[in-house]
C-alpha cells in the first residue's frame, strides 16, 4: 500500500542479484549506487528469496498484466504491489510508459540513492515550506489541543481532566461513543466483505470495467451531495422515497394501521396538551406519580369503528407516569371537556414518550383502553409527548431517518460511497494472485468455494487488512454523512464523535475545552492505526 | 475467466459446463442488479433536479418517465438566481490554489526526502507517515484562534491554507515514493554536468513525475472540492463554497428540494467529469494513499 511505485521494485532491485539481472544501459547507473546499497541488501535478499520465487517473475507478470487488462486495470495493476506483501510482489508493476521505462532501472533503494552533492542546507530550503506549514498547522495544533483540553470552556480556568470526565459521564456523548462503536464494528467489515464479493464477481463478467466505474463513482461525489442523495432515497413516504417504494412494492400493501393522521389537540387554553411541530406535548410538566390526560379530537368516525371505550388512567406507581390518550368527543353531544367519559373512545397503539431536557427517558404504547404507563423515571419534570409517527398516515413506510434506524441508514450510505474503494483495491490484489495456483487446485478437484477459501482469501489477506484498517480510520472520522443525512431532530441519536466535536466547539456549544478534549480523544482512537502505518512503512522499506 | 476454466479442465463433464453456464447467467443478472442499485440514488437526484416542484411534492421521481411534460430546468434557473453561482466560484477559488500549492510544496519536500541527504531525514519522513491519519478536528480550534490573530478567519486564504497543510502529508508521501523510483542515473548525469539541484528538480524530476502529480492533483482537487467541515468552520458566508451553501439549506429539507437537488447535482458535475476523464490517475492516487 505504501509505495505504489517502488513497492514492487524494492524486492527485485534491492538484492544485488536481481539488479544484476536487469538488462541494458541502466546497469552502469546501478553500479555507482552499489556501495550505498550494500548494507540493506542482505536483509532484502532474505525477504526477496522468501516471498518472490525468482527474479524474473516480476517481469513475466508485467507482460501478462499489460496484455490482459482492460481500462481500469493497468492503473490497478500498477498500484497493487503497494498493497504490500506476498502476492503483491509477484504482481505486475507499472504499465504506463513513463513508469515502465523507469521500472527496471530503478535502484529500488528506498534509503539511499546516491548523494553526490547537495548540501544539507539546500535540503532544508527544499523542505522549508512544507515543514513550516505542517509544523504550524498540524503539529502545533496537536500540542495546543492537549493543553487546551485541560482548561474550561473559556480557557481561563485549569480544570485538569474534567473535560475528559465529561465525555464519559454525559449521556449525550456516551451515545456518540456508542454510535462510533457500532460504526467501527459494522461498517468496515461490511465494506470489506462487499468489496471482496464484488471483486470476485467482476472477474466473471465481461463488462467488469463498466461495473467498477459505476460502483466506484460515488467516491468522486462529495459526501454533502451523497447526503442529499440519501435524504431523497430514505424519504419516508413510499410514493417519494425510493427505498420505501421498493419495500412496499415487494411486500405489497402493509396491513397494520396505527396512524391517526387527523388527530389533534383542541386549540384552546384549557386543553392540557398542544400541538408542536407535528408532535403533541403536554403544556404543563408532569411529575412521576401523576396522571396525564391527552385528549385529542378530529379522528374520523370510521377509524374508531373498532375502538373500545376509553378508561381513566390507572394509579401511577412511584417512578411512573400513567395516563390516557383518547378522543375527547362524544357523538351526539354531551361529555365533559378534558375528562374521560364512558362514551368516549380510546386511541390504541399510539407511542407515548416521557421527555426531559429534550431527551426521551421512557416510551410506552397505549393499550386498547387508551391507557399507558411510562416507568423507570427518576423524580423531576417531564413533558409527555406523542411523537410525530403517531400522526403519519398508516402505511407510512419504514422510518429510515427516525431515531432507531438512523445509524444503520447512514451506514448504508457509507457503504454506497466506499464499496468501490474496497472493490478496486481487492480486485487489484486478486489480479496479482498467480493463476496457475488456482488452476492447479481446480484440476486437483477443488470446488470453487474451496479455492476461494483456501487459496484466494489467504493470499488476499494483506489487501483485505489494508482496506479494513482504512475503513476503520474513516468510520472513526465520519462526519459529513451523519451531519447531512440525520435530520436535526434525530441528530442526538445519530451523533458521532467527530460531529459532536464540531457541535460542541462551533455548532452552538462554544465550549473549546470540551471540544479540544473530544479532538484529542479522536486522535487517541486513531493513534493505533498511525502506529500500524508507520510500522508497515518501515517494514516495507527495510 | 469462466471459459479458461472450462478449457483448462477438459475432464469436466457436460453437467458442470451446464451449471457453469447457468451460474454465469445468475451472476450476470446479479451484477446488473447491483449496478442499478448503485446508480439509482444519483439518478434520482438528477431526475428530481429537473422536475417541477409540484410534481416532486406529490409523486416519486420514477413516475416522471411516463410524464415527460414534468421535466423543466426551472429549478436550475431559480438556483442560479439565488446567488449560488458565487458559491460555485468560491469553490473554484479555494480548490485551484489549494491543489497547485500542495503539488508545488510537496514536490519540493518529496525531492529532498528522496534525493538529498540531511540529518534526521528518515525519522522526519516517519513523522510525515504518521501525520497521514491525523483527524482534521484536532486543528479546528487552534487554527481558528490562529486565523483570528492573523485576521484571515472566514477568508478564502484561510480555507486554502488549511487544505494545503492537511493535504501535505499525503502529497509528500505519494511523491516521495514516486521520486525514489526515478533512475539514479538521470540525476547522477545531471549532477555531473553541474546542474543545480533546483534545475534537476524542475527540469528532470518534476517532468518525469507527471503521472504521480496527476494522481495527486486529481485526488487533492476532489478532496478540497468536496470538503464540508473545513468550509463550515473557516469560511464565512461571503466566501462559502457550494458544500457549505447547500448545508445551510438542509434544515428545510423537503420544502426546498428544488434548491437542494440542482445545487447538489451542480456540485458533483465537475468531480464526476474529472473522475471519468482521469479515473486511472484517481485510482492510482487512491491506492497509493489508502492509508489516508
Amino acid at each position: 500500500m505504501t509505495e505504489r511505485l517502488d513497492g514492487p521494485r524494492a524486492p527485485r532491485g534491492g538484492g544485488d542479484a536481481a539488479r544484476g539481472s536487469s538488462p541494458g544501459p541502466d546497469d552502469a547507473a546501478g553500479s555507482p549506487a552499489g556501495p550505498r546499497e550494500e548494507s540493506p541488501s542482505p536483509a532484502d535478499a532474505g525477504t526477496t528469496a522468501g516471498t518472490a520465487a525468482t527474479g524474473t517473475t516480476g517481469d513475466a507478470a508485467e507482460t501478462t498484466g499489460a496484455g490482459a487488462d482492460g481500462d481500469v486495470h493497468p492503473a490497478l495493476a500498477d498500484v497493487t504491489p503497494a498493497t504490500s506483501a506476498d502476492p503483491a510482489e509477484r504482481m505486475a508493476p507499472a504499465v504506463e510508459p513513463e513508469i515502465a521505462t523507469a521500472g527496471p532501472a530503478a535502484p529500488g533503494v528506498v534509503r539511499g540513492p546516491s548523494r553526490l552533492g547537495p548540501s544539507p542546507t539546500l535540503a532544508i530550503l527544499f523542505l522549508l515550506p512544507g515543514v513550516v506549514l505542517l509544523g504550524a498547522m498540524v503539529i502545533y495544533p496537536i500540542i495546543y489541543s492537549i493543553f487546551r483540553s485541560l482548561y474550561d470552556s473559556t480557557g481561563d480556568t485549569f480544570v485538569g481532566l474534567e473535560n475528559y470526565g465529561a465525555i464519559f459521564s454525559d449521556s449525550g456523548t456516551l451515545t456518540t461513543i456508542r454510535n462510533n462503536l457500532i460504526w467501527v464494528v459494522v461498517a468496515p467489515a461490511m465494506v470489506t466483505v462487499i468489496g471482496l464479493i464484488f471483486a470476485v464477481l467482476t472477474e466473471r463478467i465481461r463488462w467488469a470495467t463498466a461495473f467498477k466505474l459505476i460502483v466506484f463513482m460515488p467516491m468522486a461525489v462529495s459526501l454533502m451531495a451523497s447526503g442529499v442523495i440519501f435524504r431523497l432515497v430514505y424519504e419516508q413516504a413510499p410514493d417519494r422515497g425510493v427505498a420505501n417504494a421498493v419495500i412496499t412494492s415487494v411486500q405489497g400493501v402493509f396491513g397494520s394501521h396505527n396512524g391517526f393522521p387527523d388527530a389533534r389537540p383542541r386549540e384552546n387554553d384549557q386543553a392540557p396538551v398542544a400541538a408542536q411541530q407535528g408532535t403533541v406535548v403536554t403544556k404543563q410538566p408532569a411529575q412521576p406519580g401523576k396522571a396525564v390526560l391527552i385528549p385529542l379530537v378530529g379522528v374520523k368516525p370510521a377509524d374508531l369503528a373498532t375502538a373500545s371505550a376509553a378508561k381513566a388512567a390507572p394509579q401511577a406507581g412511584p417512578g411512573e407516569l400513567a395516563g390516557t390518550v383518547w378522543v375527547d368527543f362524544t357523538q351526539g353531544g354531551g361529555g365533559r371537556l378534558n375528562e374521560v367519559d364512558a362514551t368516549e373512545k380510546a386511541l390504541e397503539g399510539l407511542t407515548v414518550e416521557a421527555v426531559q431536557n429534550g431527551e426521551v427517558k421512557a416510551t410506552a404504547t397505549t393499550g386498547a383502553d387508551g391507557t399507558f404507563r411510562l416507568s423507570g423515571l427518576s423524580a423531576g419534570d417531564y413533558v409527555v409527548r406523542l411523537p410525530q409517527s403517531n400522526f403519519e398516515a398508516a402505511f407510512g413506510g419504514v422510518s429510515w431517518l427516525g431515531p432507531t434506524l438512523i445509524t444503520p441508514a447512514i451506514i448504508g450510505a457509507f457503504i454506497w460511497v466506499w464499496a468501490g474503494f474496497s472493490m478496486v483495491l481487492i480486485a487489484a490484489g486478486l489480479s496479482a494472485i498467480p493463476r496457475d495456483a488456482l488452476e492447479a487446485a481446480r484440476i486437483d478437484g477443488a470446488t470453487e468455494w474451496q479455492v476461494f477459501r483456501k487459496i484466494t482469501v489467504p493470499l488476499l489477506s494483506p489487501v483485505l487488512l489494508v482496506v479494513f484498517v482504512t475503513m476503520i480510520i474513516n468510520t472513526l472520522k465520519v462526519f459529513d454523512l451523519v451531519f447531512v443525512i440525520a435530520p436535526g431532530s434525530v441528530q442526538p441519536q445519530a451523533n458521532v464523535i467527530a460531529l459532536e466535536m464540531w457541535r460542541v466547539a462551533f455548532g452552538g456549544g462554544n465550549n473549546q475545552g470540551l471540544g479540544s478534549a473530544l479532538a484529542i480523544f479522536l486522535l487517541i482512537l486513531v493513534l493505533p492505526f498511525m502506529i500500524i502505518n508507520i510500522r508497515r512503512f518501515r517494514r516495507d522499506n527495510q | 475467466m469462466t471459459t479458461s476454466t472450462i478449457a483448462g479442465a477438459p475432464r469436466r463433464g457436460v453437467l458442470s459446463r451446464v451449471t457453469d453456464r447457468i451460474g454465469g447467467g445468475v451472476i450476470q443478472a446479479l451484477m446488473v442488479l447491483i449496478g442499478v442499485f448503485w446508480l439509482v440514488p444519483t439518478l434520482g437526484l438528477f431526475v428530481v433536479s429537473i422536475r417541477e416542484e409540484a410534481a416532486n411534492n406529490s409523486t416519486g421521481w420514477w413516475t416522471a418517465f411516463t410524464k415527460p411534460a414534468e421535466f423543466t430546468l426551472k429549478s436550475y434557473g431559480d438556483l442560479l438566481a439565488t446567488g449560488f453561482t458565487s458559491s460555485f466560484w468560491n469553490t473554484v477559488a479555494i480548490t485551484v490554489p489549494a491543489t497547485i500549492l500542495v503539488i508545488g510544496i510537496a514536490a519540493m519536500a518529496a525531492y529532498a526526502f528522496a534525493w538529498m541527504d540531511f540529518p534526521g531525514r528518515d525519522p522526519l519522513f516517519l513523522v510525515v507517515v504518521g501525520l497521514l491519519v491525523v483527524p482534521i478536528q484536532i486543528a479546528l480550534i487552534p487554527i481558528a484562534k490562529l486565523y483570528g490573530a492573523l485576521g484571515i478567519f472566514g477568508s478564502i486564504a484561510g480555507v486554502v491554507l488549511f487544505h494545503v497543510a492537511f493535504g501535505l502529508p499525503f502529497a509528500i508521501f505519494l511523491l516521495r515514493n514516486f521520486f525514489v523510483g526515478i533512475p539514479a542515473s538521470l540525476l547522477e548525469a545531471a549532477r555531473m554536468d553541474g546542474a543545480s539541484e533546483w534545475r534537476i528538480f524542475s527540469t528532470v524530476v518534476f517532468p518525469l513525475a507527471k503521472p504521480a502529480i496527476a494522481s495527486l492533483g486529481i485526488f487533492q482537487f476532489l478532496w478540497v472540492w468536496n470538503d464540508l467541515l473545513v468550509a463550515l468552520v473557516f469560511a464565512d458566508s461571503d466566501n462559502q463554497p457550494m458544500t457549505k451553501a447547500l448545508q445551510s439549506q438542509m434544515r428545510q429539507f423537503g420544502t426546498n428540494i428544488d434548491i437542494l437537488a440542482p445545487g447538489a447535482f451542480l456540485s458533483l458535475i465537475i468531480p464526476l467529469v474529472l473522475f471519468f476523464a482521469f479515473q486511472r490517475y484517481f485510482v492510482q492516487g487512491m491506492m497509493a494513499g489508502s492509508v489516508k
